[in-house]
């Protein structure tokens, strides 16, 4: 490994890369990515493909089994719709119900370029918007469909009876989101996730009633079943009893989400995790893009050691709140000694600084400039409250509009924010500050999200195809549902068409078996280790390194001493772990435990990931990249790739591979949101 | 048969009986009111209601309601304590918004049950069956005043008539807009309005028995004394 | 402003759905009132774990108030004494310091015990499979804007659907019956013209299942409605009686 020492004045990552990882291979011929974009003018791949692709007869349909993990807004839609066509599905959530899925936590929308307000949207514009709040680091083709299928997405849970908000006429309402000059942002009070999570839910329901979908709640997928190549089933551990359990089908679907809480404290729900990608990582499943993790810009901000977890404000608030840090230092000084007030600063002695920094789009410019932005206002001294956190002030917005008017706009959010910090947001300005909230890498998909394992297909925010460097707010929804709803089904057919003859799959072969025993081998490592640390305090520590320098602000040097002090924590975890109680037995800190371990792979291959990229992109910025006035330096000619790491073992160095990207429709150019 | 094997539908049966009842306590308070100020033509209204076919078609059906809704009300309860589960919780706390009346339905059904027996003793066992069975007391059992009054010059009448009262006020304050509630004629605007009404509806028959039954006994005791004297 | 507490912990143990539960005895140092009631049981939790012996079980998730996972019974009240939060939003400055808290599960006869405060609501899911839907596949679906509604109603049909599926309600019910998370679900659809099509057979089939399940018959005390952390009225059981009577009739 690189001695820290020498590094002092280096930026660019190559010469040590070789410590960190192969790097070497990628331009070796089995290293070449195939992403199966289809041939065509981009408006019309996805119409040629499913033109072009293979389907399954509906006898057969019901001799195929499909195994989904996930009930969040891609596993849900996938099990339902893969159920209506036909197939056998198998559905695994890990909490007691798949309505619990942390999807359900999404507050403020869903866009679609449905053009309702005539405001000059187009599928074209939803695509370039995504691609450039992407900040160049996405699959166009991809992003192409996405937006094309994001209007079968909102009729599609219209009819589901989601009750999405509406204009007086009895016509759908929509609201603007960071990153976009249009609305196209559909919303159901702040709870939007919930209310299209509930509409998938209430799919799966039918077909589970129907038969088609099995669904098995409290399971936590352990480990992919290969068979010849092809993934052929999981083993789980059914997280009520102990025991593991095995299961087998013609293809499985992962929709576990995303790794952000490898930070600890995000936004995430206490059972998130990255798992099922760090197994399927082991099999051989590319990860890709995993420096590229978003902070968003308005979370309350952390109150101290015994905090669990961080609660996201909705982005939305953006829309009518503005966001200002005391211009004078000695202000923010008085306010973070309790000796003055926000309300005593006066409008004239406030700054604010997205609106001074980036006139065009304000208070709603992408949410990993908005962060970097509070960031270095803190750092420069002007934060409030524990000297993390800016004000997000509704007194402008409430002069506007009326107390009455905001309060049916934001009404729920207001009460949440007065619940959990004891201040009436009405009165005195909110205090927010970023916290980790969304991954925008993940296991790398092709164009029918298929991973480098056959078989093996990775949806929603699992996956990283979409968002590239950064998502826009409101297009997590979409891409769940674009997904589940409007993809897998039809390139799942695809895969599935020359599987027909395959009987279903028995589970006591010698893979389950092996499968089985190896798991079973690590649950019995890590209750032997009987060291004296719980879970949670090691992944505490975790946090702290990743947060600290793998966080918004990145450097060589930062990176580096991640990677050592990951590999400290891994070394506390392995000889320093206790848990308490049975491993065949109902056990909350077994499942920390395993959970934890696969954070410690993933928070290694972030800072790996991060190292790699000498540039400034979207989520990811690297200190020594930046322009004259703090802006996010791209590099095109060299990083213009999706980075996809291959495991090669525990101890060993990952094989970077590269996947090009290739921006046919859009001209590619610097993000500018100043003007 | 859904009105026996579905909740909801047991519970349609439980306001209908309900509401029925609701109407005959109504009755009945305006029929004594009759006896305050028209003794004589509560009489007639004894004659009318006595062994006569009609009436005792009425006086079955009553009885029907009566059975139906004890019946039915104990068999929701026991349902209810075992869908409760077998561990009681330590700490109970009633939120502001439930009424007292609402949690102690049957006890407080019970209580009027209690009130009724006696209240049945000592006239219907007395009047209308006695003119069924051909049972002949030292009263004509056409003679409701005269029931009355001898009802009433015992002290502990009173004591026993207000407490039945108190309770079937608390019974009817809950009763009255749970049985629009059940059979669905409620909603956010009525559910108050529906509250209210019962209030008074409850509060103006129950005051009025109750001041009947002071009246009676104030009477029975000045009657007693003209007797005696 | 913050300060720190210390608090009495009474809370229910129980192995198994079978076995028998009882109360145990802990104290908390050292918790700030600006702390959340659920990271208070995670700091008791650590020190039960430091000390060898087996966390107290509870079911939590998103932490924000929507996923409703968590459950717990605090002096008396579902999701404590705070109306319209779920226990994960109830924080420690609602507690005075030495104040003794008990805490204890869900207890219905439909969501039996997991362990020591975790039950299991799969009643719940089974309910909303008997017809919680709009019957129609994927893709077929008509503009989303060809059918107006009119914003009062989907005003009250969102309050409807706003339910977490927490269980609140059958925990406050004296008889333990899930009237208003049934009702909230057959209102919604009920309120809303894509549901009108199976409106009848919807609230039938969900009324059987919650029967068939062994939730109790509405009384009308309105506990539900009172401690259901999303404040969801009461007039929505009376809209699940209507339904559920009228398409009895009909029949």
């Amino acid at each position: 490994m690189a001695d820290i020492k020498n590094l002092e004045g280096m930026i660019d990552s190559t010469p040590i890369m070789k410590d960190f990882a192969d790097i070497e291979s990628s331009k070796l011929p089995e290293y070449q990515i195939d992403s199966k974009i289809p041939e065509g003018p981009i408006a019309e791949k996805w119409t040629n493909y499913k033109a072009h692709q293979k389907l399954v007869n509906p006898a057969n349909k019901r001799n195929l089994d499909i195994i989904v993990v996930g009930t969040g807004l891609a596993g849900a839609s996938a099990a339902s719709t893969l159920g209506e066509l036909g197939f056998n599905v198998l559905n695994f959530c890990i909490q007691d119900s798949p309505r619990r899925a942390h999807s359900i936590a999404a507050q403020g929308g869903i866009n679609a370029a449905k053009d309702y307000q005539n405001d000059g949207d187009s599928v074209y514009r939803l695509f370039y918007d995504t691609v450039k709040g992407g900040d160049f680091r996405s699959r166009e083709a991809n992003v192409y469909r996405l937006a094309e299928v994001s209007n079968n997405i909102i009729d599609q849970c219209v009819q589901q009876g989601v009750p999405f908000a509406r204009e007086y006429g009895g016509l759908l309402a929509n609201r603007s989101f960071g990153g976009a000059q249009v609305s196209r942002t559909f919303y159901a009070k702040g709870q939007t996730g919930q209310q299209l999570l509930l509409g998938a839910y209430a799919s799966l329901n039918r077909q589970i009633q129907k038969g088609t979908v099995k669904s098995f709640n409290r399971r936590e997928m352990m480990d992919i079943v290969m068979i010849d190549g092809r993934a052929r089933g999981i083993i789980v551990r059914n997280l009520i009893t102990g025991e593991l359990e095995r299961y087998a089908a013609h293809a499985v679907v992962l929709a576990t989400g995303g790794y952000g809480r490898t930070f600890f404290l995000s936004t995430n729900a206490m059972g998130c995790n990255g798992s099922a990608a760090v197994q399927a990582f082991k099999k051989g499943a590319y990860l890709a893009n995993l420096a590229f993790t978003q902070i968003h810009p308005t979370c309350i901000p952390v109150h101290g050691e015994d905090q669990s977890k961080l609660t996201l404000m909705s982005e939305s608030l953006r829309n009518d709140g503005r966001i200002w840090v005391p211009k004078k230092k000695e202000d923010a000084e008085a306010i973070r000694a309790g000796k003055k007030k926000p309300t005593d600063i006066p409008d004239e002695d406030r700054d604010f600084y997205l609106e001074r920094r980036y006139p065009a789009f304000g208070n709603l410019c992408p949410r990993d400039i908005a962060s970097r932005a509070a960031k270095e206002r803190c750092d420069a001294g002007f934060g409030v409250g524990t000297g993390n956190a800016v004000y997000l002030d509704f007194k402008y917005a409430i002069e506007r509009l009326g107390k009455d008017a905001v309060r049916d706009r934001y009404g729920n959010l207001f009460d949440m924010y007065q619940m959990i910090s004891d201040d009436d947001p009405y009165e005195t300005p909110m205090m927010i500050f970023p916290a980790s909230h969304y991954t925008m890498g993940g296991i790398w998909v092709d164009y029918e999200l298929q991973t480098s394992l056959k078989g093996l297909f990775a949806i929603g925010e699992c996956n990283f195809s979409d968002h590239g460097a950064n998502r826009l707010g409101a297009s997590a929804l979409m891409q769940g549902l674009a997904d589940g709803y409007f993809v897998l089904p039809y390139t799942m057919q695809n895969y599935l068409s020359d599987q027909i003859k395959v009987p279903h799959f028995k589970t006591d072969t010698k893979e389950f078996d092996e499968a089985e025993k190896a798991v079973k081998e690590r649950i019995q490592k890590l209750m032997n280790i009987k060291g004296t640390k719980s879970p949670d305090e090691i992944h505490k520590r975790l946090g702290h390194v990743m947060w600290n320098l793998v966080g918004m602000g990145r450097t060589l040097q930062s990176l580096v001493k991640a990677t050592e002090e990951i590999e400290e924590v891994r070394k506390e975890f392995y000889s320093d772990l206790r848990i308490v109680g049975k491993a065949d037995d109902l056990n909350t800190e077994l499942e920390k435990a395993l959970r934890l371990e696969d954070f410690l792979v993933i928070a290694k291959m972030m800072a790996i990931d991060a190292l790699n990229r000498n540039e400034s992109c979207g989520a990811h910025f690297r200190e020594e990249y930046q322009t004259a006035d703090g802006e996010a330096a791209r590099n095109d000619k060299d990083y213009m790739y999706v980075s996809c790491w291959k495991y090669t073992g525990d101890n060993e160095k990952p094989i970077l591979l590269k996947e090009p990207l290739k921006y046919e429709a859009i001209h590619v150019q610097t993000r500018n949101y100043k003007s | 048969m859904w009105l026996t094997s579905s909740s909801l539908g047991r519970k349609l049966v439980m306001a209908i009986t309900g509401a029925c009842l609701v109407l005959f306590v109504t009755f009945h308070c305006l029929m004594n009111g009759v006896a305050i100020f028209w003794p004589l033509a509560y009489n007639d209204i004894c004659a009318f209601l006595g062994a006569n076919w009609y009436a005792l078609i009425a006086s079955a059906g009553l009885a029907a309601l009566f059975i139906i809704h004890i019946i039915y009300a104990v068999w929701l309860t026991l349902q209810n304590r075992k869908a409760r589960g077998n561990d009681r919780y330590a700490v109970v706390s009633k939120p502001k918004q439930v009424e007292w009346a609402s949690q102690n339905m049957l006890v407080l059904g019970i209580v009027i049950l209690a009130f009724l027996i006696v209240h049945m003793i000592q006239f219907w066992a007395k009047m209308q069956l006695a003119e069924i069975i051909g049972a002949h007391g030292e009263i004509d059992p056409q003679n409701g005043l005269a029931f009355i009054m001898k009802a009433f010059s015992c002290w502990c009448t009173p004591v026993v008539y207000i407490i039945g009262f108190v309770a079937l006020w608390f019974h009817m304050t809950h009763g009255f807009w749970s049985m629009f509630q059940s059979t669905g004629w409620d909603n956010d605007t009525w559910l108050p309005r529906l509250k209210c009404i019962g209030f008074w509806w409850a509060t103006i028959v129950v005051v009025f028995f109750i001041a009947q039954a002071i009246v009676f006994t104030v009477r029975a005791h000045q009657c007693c004394a003209i007797a005696c004297y | 402003m913050e300060t720190t507490i210390s608090v009495n912990l009474k809370i229910w143990r129980q192995r198994g759905p079978k076995e028998k539960g009882s109360f145990a005895n802990y104290t908390v140092k050292n918790v700030s009132t600006g702390s959340s009631f659920l990271e208070m049981l995670d700091m008791l939790n650590q020190q039960l774990v430091e000390k060898g012996e087996e966390p107290v079980v509870f079911d939590s998730d998103c932490r924000e108030g929507i996923c409703g996972m968590c459950s717990l019974y605090i002096n008396g009240h579902p999701h404590g004494p705070v109306q319209g939060i779920t226990t994960c939003q109830l924080h420690m400055r609602k507690f005075h310091d030495g104040d003794t808290i008990t805490i204890e599960p869900w207890r219905s006869a439909a969501f039996p015990v997991v362990r020591d405060l975790m039950v299991d609501r799969n009643a719940f899911d089974k309910i909303q499979q008997a017809g919680g839907y709009v019957s129609f596949n994927c893709g077929g679906a008509p503009d989303a804007n060809a059918t107006p509604i009119s914003k009062e109603v989907a005003d009250v049909a969102m309050d409807s659907a706003t339910c977490i599926g927490c269980g609140a309600c059958v925990a406050a019910c004296k008889n333990g019956s899930a009237m208003l998370f049934v009702s909230a679900k057959v209102s919604q659809f009920a309120l809303l013209p894509q549901g009108q099509v199976e409106r009848a057979r919807r609230a039938k089939a969900m009324v059987k299942k919650m029967d068939e399940l062994g939730f109790g018959n509405c009384t009308n005390t309105g506990a539900c409605a009172a401690e259901c952390p999303k404040s969801i009225p009461l007039s929505n059981i009376a809209r699940l009686n209507r339904e559920y009577l009228k398409a009895k009739i009909k029949d």
